[in-house]
């Protein structure tokens, strides 16, 4: 990241850095999540009217949703409260001084300067990147590509395209999660790239990162039309810090025939938060949705994006790797359901766990009835660095015609004594040794990224592995 | 003996609570090429380990000297840094881990920073020396490597590293001539152009042939049994060890 574009904002008006309440303070109830809440919320985000009914809709399915009981435990989210994660969403500052010491420590680590720093910890002025996201939203104009934050997006000439596909991919019925999302989503993508466009640079929703409610019910919509071609990049290996500590974003990935996406995302949340994020794609005849996904940080996550095969010839490719460390209980995977013949999935994942992590892995392949010669491999390895961490593999197959070829393998390793020996006789440490050996367990996420974010992701892998002798 | 650069007395080593050293002394110059043989088993790649610092290798007396220094207090990764190197006789394949990045940060870690364009320049360099192809850089450090490319990526790290001692294990072993050929031009260069000192374990002649030799050593049942000049490795070759298993 480091050469990307920055503008510095030295001196930040000391204020921002207090907790402070707007007067929609007034709003504020003893508990819960009630219809006027959705309703402020709704007026402040001038949504059209489709929208707030949609809202609330969602907010009637959440009060009478259960709470998710089947994963990692949640109840450190106290849902009664629920509202002050949704109003911290617009109208909460944190404090620096109060944001962790290790998050600091990492930004200092990253190299990621001070303004960036206090915006993406959540406490800063905005950061202003808009230059360079302004520049870029220029480029791909010109080839007919929209790309913008949902919210006024809906106010344009895509109202209608976007009213058709918000939220039918992941309806708020889907979990209690995405019905919270729903009633009180706030800030996000829309990308709309129109048939035969091929997009040649990787879009980043970096630039957003800083719009109030991004990094915690954000909603990313992309629709590539027939033939069109993107890759979009989400996050950044900067932890970010919220002080709530909820996240419960939305990504929508409509892929049309013979369209290809890429949708690559690094997220390395601070391991207060709790991750519980919907992403879900579909794909007509002939299209391809690729998925490249570097999950680190986070105290609980939940994250399985789902592809769905729909047209004949559509395809899926998920590659992804999860790093728990000390405190961390991340429960990630992915489902893919095959619905039209000569489909094919491959998933290739790897998980690291260290001091006490706990990763699990879950795989859920559908081969519907109408999917035959259809094929789906599943390869998942992973990496436990010492004796205290643990590493499951849960895959579950669901295979309805014959036809089929599915396929599935799950390998768990450990550092190897005599790989670390080899590279200390070459005067490397102990613990770079031991980093580096992971770094290159990673290698199928990393080759898959922009040379800058895998740069990154290297970076993190070692600064999670520091410490680890001993 | 020109400047004294190794220094090993009375060493004895334990692998799984059984001795295989037992009892070995060994001196070595600088700028000096000694050759170690032995039959299977005589322990010859303890050595090597022991020297390195192996884990598994427990010293239970005697002492390692290099350079005027103590070894045996030295983790692996400081006795690298001190100057010794081990080619091994059966190179690990690290996955992911590209040889370049390998090389760069093992180079690093003689205190020296690099940018990886210079980087790249020197070790092109000695990759012609080995007829080694650029492609092999961007691939994982011995992963899939043939047992002729592992050897010949160990003499890469001989160059590039330039340590002061190079323990060369069975390098030659198992390879066609060519490679062989090849793997001994890349010795002959560190030979001539470092004034490094190098113990080289084998079995055959081949990869001495064009170099100078100084000393030769035999080891039998973890000990050295028998020492001479350049002549006695032709000796061994022509008769093989049956007189030292005899006494
Ligand atoms: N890690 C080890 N654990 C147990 N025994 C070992 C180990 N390494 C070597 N040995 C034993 O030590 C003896 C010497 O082995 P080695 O040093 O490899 O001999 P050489 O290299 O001369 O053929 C052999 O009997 C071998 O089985
Ligand atoms: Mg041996």
């Amino acid at each position: 990241m480091s050469d990307r574009e920055k503008t510095f904002v030295d001196d930040i008006d000391r204020e921002l850095y207090d907790f402070r309440f707007d007067s929609t303070d007034s709003y504020r109830l003893e508990s819960g999540l009630t219809e006027e809440i959705v309703r402020q919320l709704s007026k402040e985000k001038n949504d059209p009217g489709w929208m707030l009914e949609l809202r609330l809709k969602a907010l009637d399915i959440y009060n009478k949703t259960k709470m998710v009981e089947w994963g990692p435990d949640i109840s450190g989210l106290d849902m009664d409260k629920i509202d002050t994660y949704v109003r911290s969403n617009t109208t909460m500052k944190g404090k620096w001084s109060e944001v962790p010491e290790e998050i600091k420590e990492t930004f200092e680590r990253l190299g990621i300067p001070q303004a960036e720093r206090e915006s993406l910890a959540g406490v800063g002025a905005q950061y202003d990147s808009e230059l360079v996201y302004h520049n870029i939203r220029e480029d791909v104009k010109k080839l007919g590509v929209v790309y913008t934050d949902l919210e006024s997006a809906m106010h344009g000439e895509y109202e209608q395209m976007i009213k058709d596909h918000f939220m039918k991919l992941v309806p708020p019925t889907d979990h209690k999660f995405a019905a919270l999302h729903g009633a009180v989503w706030s800030g996000g993508s829309f990308v709309y790239v129109p048939k035969g466009v091929k997009v040649e640079i990787p879009l980043q929703s970096y630039f957003r990162l800083n719009a109030p409610g991004a990094g915690q019910f954000e909603h990313t919509l992309i629709i590539l039309d027939e033939g069109a071609d993107l890759h979009f990049i989400e996050g950044c290996s900067a932890p970010k810090y919220n002080v709530a500590n909820l996240h419960a974003g939305c990504v929508e990935l409509f892929v049309g025939k013979n369209a290809k996406l890429r949708y690559s995302t690094i997220e390395n949340w601070s391991k207060n938060m709790y991750n519980l994020n919907t992403k879900r794609a579909i794909c007509d005849e002939g299209g391809k949705i690729e998925w490249v996904s570097g999950s680190f940080g986070s105290h609980v996550s939940y994250l399985y994006p789902m592809s769905i095969l729909n047209g004949k010839g559509s395809s899926c490719e998920f590659t992804g790797i999860t790093f728990a460390g000390k405190g961390q209980n991340l429960d990630t995977g992915l489902k893919v359901v095959h619905n039209a013949p000569e489909t094919s999935s491959v998933v290739s994942t790897r998980s690291i766990s260290k001091s006490g992590g706990i990763s699990t892995f879950r795989s859920a392949v559908t081969i519907m009835p109408a999917a035959k010669k259809s094929r789906s491999t599943v390869s998942c390895q992973s990496l436990m660095v010492d004796d205290i961490s643990r590493s499951d593999t849960i895959p579950a197959m669901d295979i309805r015609t014959p036809d089929a070829d599915v396929g599935h393998e799950a390998t768990i390793g450990r550092i190897s004594d005599d790989a670390v020996f080899y590279m200390m006789s070459r005067g490397i440490s102990e613990e770079d040794a031991r980093a580096m050996i992971v770094s290159g367990f990673a290698e199928n996420v990393s080759k898959e990224l922009p040379l800058e974010y895998a740069v990154e992701m290297n970076n993190l892998i070692r600064l999670e592995m520091k410490g680890s002798i001993g | 003996m020109s400047e004294e650069i190794l220094n090993v007395s009375s060493l004895k080593v334990n692998a799984s609570e059984r001795e295989i050293l037992r009892g070995v002394d060994l001196k070595i110059g600088k700028g000096e090429t000694h050759v170690l043989m032995g039959p299977n088993g005589a322990g010859k790649s303890t050595l090597g380990y022991a020297l390195m610092g192996h884990p598994s290798y427990e010293v239970t007396s005697g002492r390692i000297g290099f350079m005027g220094e103590d070894l045996l207090d030295m983790t692996p990764d400081k006795r690298a840094k001190a100057g010794l190197f081990l080619s091994f006789q059966n190179p690990v394949e690290v996955p992911g881990v590209s040889l370049l990045d390998f090389l760069r940060t093992a180079y690093e870690q003689k205190g020296e920073r690099i940018s990886l364009l210079k980087f790249r320049k020197l070790v092109k360099e000695k990759m012609q020396i080995l007829n080694m192809d650029e492609s092999y850089l961007e691939r994982s450090l011995n992963a899939g490597f043939s047992g002729g490319e592992k050897k010949k990526a160990e003499i890469l790290q001989l160059l590039v590293l330039e340590p002061r001692l190079a323990i060369l294990d069975e390098t030659d072993s198992g390879l066609d001539v060519d490679a062989v050929k090849t793997v001994s031009v890349g010795v002959e260069h560190f030979q001539k152009e470092t004034e490094g000192s190098l113990l080289i374990i084998t079995h055959s002649t081949r990869i001495l042939e064009s170099l100078k030799v100084d000393k030769t050593h035999v080891m039998v049942a973890g000990k050295i049994v028998d020492n001479g000049g350049p002549e006695l490795v032709e000796e061994i070759n022509a008769s093989g060890f049956e007189k030292y298993l005899k006494e």
